[in-house]
């Protein structure tokens, strides 16, 4: 398991090889990376992405290792990025390998789920005319949580 | 015990941490105190639904308890991924 906080871009394709390899004994691979969407209207120049330094490993690390526990995975990686970011660019990567596909799928999706809402990362949406507004958390993205 | 607070509670506040001499016995009666001391903190913790508490860098409840509790955090709810 790697899981890595950071506010530099990450080598999305290198990771992905580099993460393939290690995966003896894996049937399976999936990889899902999240990148700033453009906010609706079109006019964000910058999201900024908050995070509680203290807390931010150790609730991915928690995270992370529950999805390993239940579906078996060989492996996984998380990868989440913090800081001003413009869209387009990579937030954050998972990756998740398994004996079968079905795993690693269901693993990627709850990495994902739980990323949303219960990793310490807040996200600022930032206008060209430098207007500025925190995204509000989703009911639909803590309701997804109820289905693991 | 140290007190961090993150995104627009810090901004509402006018600080990302503060030291908090308490004998706030849970999460909630903090709260009471620090809404106690300026408009500002009534202000950010007005609606106690829409904010989520972590104790020693753990997710808690309003209701738990402080005893040995030495970094309370407040935040609205998280938007990751």
């Amino acid at each position: 398991m790697r899981v890595v906080v950071q506010e530099a871009p990450f080598d999305f394709g290198g990771e992905a090889e580099a993460f393939a390899k290690g995966a003896a004994g894996a049937g399976a691979v999936v990889t899902f990376t999240g990148l700033v969407r453009e906010a609706d209207g079109g006019a964000m120049a910058v999201m900024e992405i908050e995070h509680y330094p203290g807390m931010t490993q150790k609730a991915l690390e928690k995270i992370a290792t529950e999805a390993i526990r239940r579906w078996q995975l060989t492996d996984a990686l998380v990868i989440h990025r913090y800081g001003r970011l413009a869209p387009g660019d990579q937030i954050m990567m998972v990756a998740t390998a398994a004996r079968h596909r079905v795993a690693a799928f269901e693993a990627a999706e709850y990495l994902m789920d739980y990323l949303k809402s219960r990793a310490p990362f807040w996200k600022k949406e930032v206008l060209a005319d430098g207007a500025a507004e925190w995204v509000a958390a989703k009911d639909v993205d803590e309701d997804a949580l109820s289905r693991w | 015990m140290d007190v961090l607070y993150f995104a627009w509670v810090r901004e509402r506040i006018g600080l990302p941490k503060e030291r908090v001499e308490t004998s706030a016995a849970t999460v909630a009666e903090l709260v009471e105190e620090l809404k106690a001391r300026e408009e500002r903190y009534a202000a950010a913790f007005a609606d106690l639904s829409a904010l989520r508490v972590a104790l020693d860098q753990d997710l808690a409840e309003f209701d738990s308890p402080l005893a040995g509790v030495r970094e309370v955090a407040f935040f609205p709810p998280m938007t990751g991924g």
